[in-house]
């Protein structure tokens, strides 16, 4: 059928905006395929420019229907966006089954709307280790604003937030008394709380409740010039969703101030730090594989110790 | 690292029948595929562009209201005018062996009928991807 | 409270079993093993080797009873087939409302003695020949109805009086019900004595066959609006016929299909009684409809369970006092999703098998599926032989003569009480976590629904439920050609230009009118939607008329789906 296409042959097509060079150089970046490094290189050198918003939350807090709803109010102000959605794999099989497409089917025809679906396979923290490549490759595409869109586990999920450069956490009324977000440990990372279906009455005491707990919180949140919002929201009567948007526009101006730059600053060091990581597990995995099962042999004669076995496969490594 | 098949599975047309293509999605999710599942009553402009943009190795169409001979070459077409050359198309639902044999002459790489066993399923489709080669 | 057995008679026969098994069984096995480590019927019940009268000692032979009494176990009527056959309801529909006629027409030739409408999945989903999602699929899988003038088309010749219609249709179904109102007016009958059934059952809908239109709450008003302006306008007419076969279908256990359809019925009499109406005034004209799978005991208990918690549920939750609100009464059709392609022919022993369990059940009408239906949708021929199996069995096998002829026997006694039993355990779980329409929210019916689908998948791959011609017995011998029914490219042509005829020449100022009023009535949910519906069709409305002027109110259902 097809033949292999060059990666540095994607890139002018994803300059200009091809959907199926976009989808290509998204899934060898998903697939870590060495080939296609150079040019993904070339993408993150020249990306910048989109306006990467992270959305997190407990399931059933209704990040999906969200996402579709503010999707939509931004492409009718004339912005084009990407949507990655990020949904676990089965830690049985490592296959999954990737839903969050339902939600957004008024935008499934859209031209300026970009959407796509990744797994985790593995990976904790929320986001999958493509993630930001593939923010990249949707900035350089021209999208103007990129929503990660993550898998929403609810719990520890604080990666987001060096993967964006606005995070926004989202609670819902009607899934228990606790406050969600401390619950899942994400009250301290957003940028702004949303409260979804406030179209319920019950969504005010949530509201009530977060606000005050943001107050206890008061202290860390006085040194920063951004005051987090909590905003409520329904994606079924369309209320919150102006304020929503123009908060999102007021953090971006943050993010390109000098409070900005550490938050890039950040980003950059989290990047760094685990694409080495994994590229380090890549060589150990290499370059150990027969010398391993040799030591594990070993190891279980007793005729040696995990801790001097497993430092001189290191060191076979590193050094 | 070699990375999962992904499938775009899509019910098109207007039968809500999901039983066979819930079936599926389990079955390849738990032999390690990436699924990625669009819902209920989609048209073909819609499926085409989830394919695309997902860049899936494969996309099942599932229908039991007898649309094919109506829903296949709508794809087909779609697919040319955006430049996708390598995606495998699968079909599966009720239908007559006519249509069956119809749409495979448009491009169809397989019909999935009822009752293929879960095993062989999985087989078929990872064959169906190695044919293709890397991409 | 009767018991079957004392408690000393009732031990000495376990004591007895008991002796056998260390016996008699023991040594057999000793020579020859069984087949299977356990047997289980085809929803998973765990079965005994044989039953004896102390498998049903602590039923209470009230509970049994006779035909016709409460709680009308052993049959909805005294006498049964003795009076008069269940009614043979094939149900037919494809292509235009002249198409549908004829098909209509020659079935009653071949003695079919009511029918049942199958419609084309834009007038399942509410959308006009016309639109854009209509595309490919108008007259296909079942008749195109747009307008009043295509149901009087479809009806054309059939005396309503004496054959009951029943048409096969939910989240648009009173629309439909409008326009047969309209036709019955237009003929001149009384409408409190025209009989028939309208589906119009939507909790199923989003459970399991997924034909939706708005969200759950303005759905379930609708199915309300339909059975109380029923209960004042149509008093022989069943305003709903509560469906466990979508259910089975999606892949549910044969309990999960009577006990979910079993909440779906408490969900709809709550609603109902909500408006104020008493439970007698409406009761009466509720109606069933389940599907008759393979294993051929279990579906009999199904069936004897489900008129017993019926009933138990009118009179002892509801309060009913009639005895017809208690009865059970229902339609049944075998199982479409036991054909198979491979060995069609096959599919005729399968389907008179399960006819045959279905009569021994008590069913009020009867749907055989034809042997082709994993192709396409039937042919005339192998709807013929469809209705011939079931008019073999009511006059060859005698199975007719006798009310209920399988009660007392021990075995399908003790799994008719195990069945009641755990319907009533489900109906509890569902209320303990929320009621129905929660749940649906939640997508528990939708997940259990799915894992049995996906279960019965894997056993027919491992050979545990065997499947012949598929998984079992397959030989290499291809099967003869099928001719299946074809569809005719012409008929959305035809269809859109009726359609057209009728939006041309009606009164459109009235029209906009209506669709005003409508807005109003779907706005104020103590008012009831019929009339003004009746009005619009009246004057000339299309269905997607009134769906799209709904739908910028109510919106569309978005499922969010399970696996």
């Amino acid at each position: 059928m097809g033949e292999y296409v060059p990666s540095q042959d994607l890139l002018p097509r994803i300059d200009r905006g091809e959907t199926v060079a976009i989808g290509r150089l998204i899934t060898r970046a998903e697939g870590d395929v060495p080939e296609a490094r150079d040019a993904l290189a070339n993408v993150y050198k020249r990306s910048g420019k989109a306006h990467v918003i992270g959305i997190t939350g407990v399931p059933g807090s209704g990040k999906s229907t969200l996402v579709a709803a503010m999707t939509a109010k931004l492409v009718a102000s004339g912005k084009r966006v990407g949507v990655i959605a990020v949904d676990p794999s089965s830690p049985y099989s490592g296959g999954s089954i990737l839903g969050d497409r339902i939600r957004m089917t008024e935008l499934a025809n859209n031209p300026n709307v970009y959407i796509r679906s990744m797994a985790t396979h593995g990976e904790m923290g929320g986001v999958a280790r493509s993630t930001l490549a593939t923010a990249d490759i949707l900035d350089v595409a021209g999208f103007d604003v990129i929503i990660i869109e993550t898998v929403g586990v609810g719990q520890d999920e604080v990666e987001i937030v060096k993967a964006s450069h606005t995070t926004v956490v989202v609670s819902a009324p009607g899934l228990g008394d606790d406050i969600q977000a401390i619950k899942a440990g994400v009250l301290e990372i957003a940028d702004m709380h949303l409260v979804s279906k406030c179209d319920r009455p019950d969504a005010n005491k949530t509201l009530t409740d977060l606000k005050q707990m943001l107050t206890l919180n008061a202290a860390k949140i006085a040194q920063s010039a951004w005051r987090t919002p909590v905003i409520g929201v329904s994606s079924l009567t369309g209320m919150g969703l102006d304020e929503f948007i123009a908060a999102l526009e007021g953090h971006r101006k943050i993010s390109v101030s000098s409070e900005g730059d550490k938050r890039r600053l950040e980003i950059a060091a989290f990047r760094l730090e685990k694409t080495a990581k994994r590229m380090l597990l890549e060589e150990f995995d290499k370059a150990t594989g027969s010398a391993r099962a040799e030591l594990a042999h070993r190891l279980s004669r007793k005729e040696g110790d995990p801790y001097s076995f497993a430092l001189d496969l290191v060191r076979s490594v590193t050094q | 690292m070699s990375q999962p098949i992904r499938v775009l599975l899509a019910k098109v047309g207007l039968d809500g029948h999901d039983r066979g293509v819930k079936i599926v999605a389990r079955t390849l999710r738990d032999a390690g595929m990436d699924v990625i599942y669009t819902g209920l009553h989609r048209t073909p402009d819609e499926v085409v562009n989830a394919a695309v943009q997902e860049d899936v190795d494969i996309l099942g169409v599932s229908l039991l209201s007898g649309v094919q001979l109506t829903v296949f070459p709508k794809i087909f077409k779609l697919l040319e005018e955006k430049g996708s050359k390598d995606l495998i198309i699968v079909a599966g639902g009720v239908m007559p062996d006519e249509d069956a044999e119809a749409i495979k002459k448009m491009g169809v790489a397989e019909v999935l009928l009822q009752d293929t066993p879960p095993a062989q399923l999985v087989a078929n489709l990872k064959r169906l991807v190695s044919e293709r080669g890397p991409r | 409270m009767t018991k079957a057995l004392d408690k000393a008679t009732a031990d000495a026969l376990r004591a007895q079993e008991k002796a056998w098994e260390a016996n008699e069984v023991a040594g057999f096995l000793k020579k020859a093993g069984e087949t299977k480590p356990a047997f289980f019927t085809l929803g998973d019940f765990p079965v005994k080797r044989t039953y004896t009268a102390a498998d049903i000692a602590d039923t209470p032979l009230e509970d049994i009873g006779l035909p016709g009494q409460y709680p009308f176990t052993r049959g909805p009527y005294p006498t049964m087939y003795r009076s008069r056959n269940w009614t043979m309801r094939q149900i037919a529909g494809f292509g235009t409302a002249e198409d549908t006629n004829k098909r209509f027409k020659f079935l009653i030739a071949q003695g079919q003695t009511g029918i049942s409408t199958d419609f084309d999945m834009p007038t399942l989903m509410g959308y006009d020949s016309d639109h854009p999602m209509s595309e490919g699929e108008v007259g296909r899988e079942g008749v195109a109805i747009d307008t009043f003038a295509d149901m009087e088309m479809m009806l054309e010749g059939i005396d309503l009086e004496k054959i009951s219609v029943s048409l096969t249709i939910n989240p648009s179904a009173w629309i439909l019900l409008a326009m047969y109102i309209c036709l019955a007016e237009k003929r001149g009958y009384d409408l409190n004595k025209i009989s028939g059934t309208v589906q119009a059952d939507i909790l199923k809908e989003f459970m399991a066959q997924k034909e939706f239109i708005f969200p759950i709450e303005p759905s379930v008003r609708i199915v309300r609006d339909i059975i109380t302006y029923s209960a004042k306008n149509l008093k022989r007419y069943n305003p709903i016929n509560i469906s466990g076969y979508h259910i089975s279908e999606a892949g549910s256990s044969p309990l999960q299909e009577a006990a979910f359809t079993m909440c779906n019925l408490i969900t709809y009499v709550d609603e109902v009684l909500k408006t104020g109406i008493k439970v007698d005034e409406f009761a009466p004209r509720l109606a069933f409809f389940f599907v008759c799978q393979a294993d051929f005991f279990e579906e009999i208990a199904k069936f004897r369970a489900l008129r017993r918690v019926y009933a138990k549920i009118m009179k002892e939750r509801f309060g009913a006092t009639n005895p017809e609100s208690m009865r059970l009464r229902f339609h049944c059709q075998t199982a479409a999703a036991s054909l198979t392609k491979p060995q069609y022919m096959n599919n005729v022993m399968r389907t008179s098998n399960q006819a045959l369990a279905a009569v021994l059940g008590g069913c009020q009408s009867l749907h055989t599926n034809g042997y082709d239906e994993a192709f396409a949708i039937p042919t005339e021929d192998a709807m013929r032989m469809a209705l011939r199996t079931q008019q073999v069995i009511a006059d060859e096998t005698n199975v007719t003569q006798v009310v209920d002829p399988l009660g007392g026997s021990y075995y399908v006694e003790s799994l008719t009480t195990e069945y009641e039993k755990r319907i009533f355990e489900i109906i509890d779980e569902v209320e303990k976590n929320g009621g129905v329409i929660k749940l649906i929210n939640d997508g528990w019916f939708q997940r259990h629904i799915a894992d049995f689908a996906y279960e019965t998948a894997l056993r027919k791959e491992s050979g545990e439920k065997p499947c012949i011609g598929v998984n079992k017995y397959v030989d290499g011998t291809p099967d003869p050609k099928i001719h299946t029914h074809p569809y005719d490219y012409s008929t959305a042509e035809r269809q859109i230009s009726r359609t057209n005829e009728v939006r041309k020449n009606r009164d459109n100022k009235k029209h906009e009118e209506l669709l005003k009023q409508l807005l109003v009535v779907a706005k104020d949910p103590n008012q009831n939607i019929m009339p003004v519906s009746i009005e619009l069709i009246r004057n000339g409305a299309t269905m997607g008329d009134l769906v799209e002027t709904l739908k910028t109110i109510w919106g569309s259902y978005r499922e969010s789906p399970v696996f």
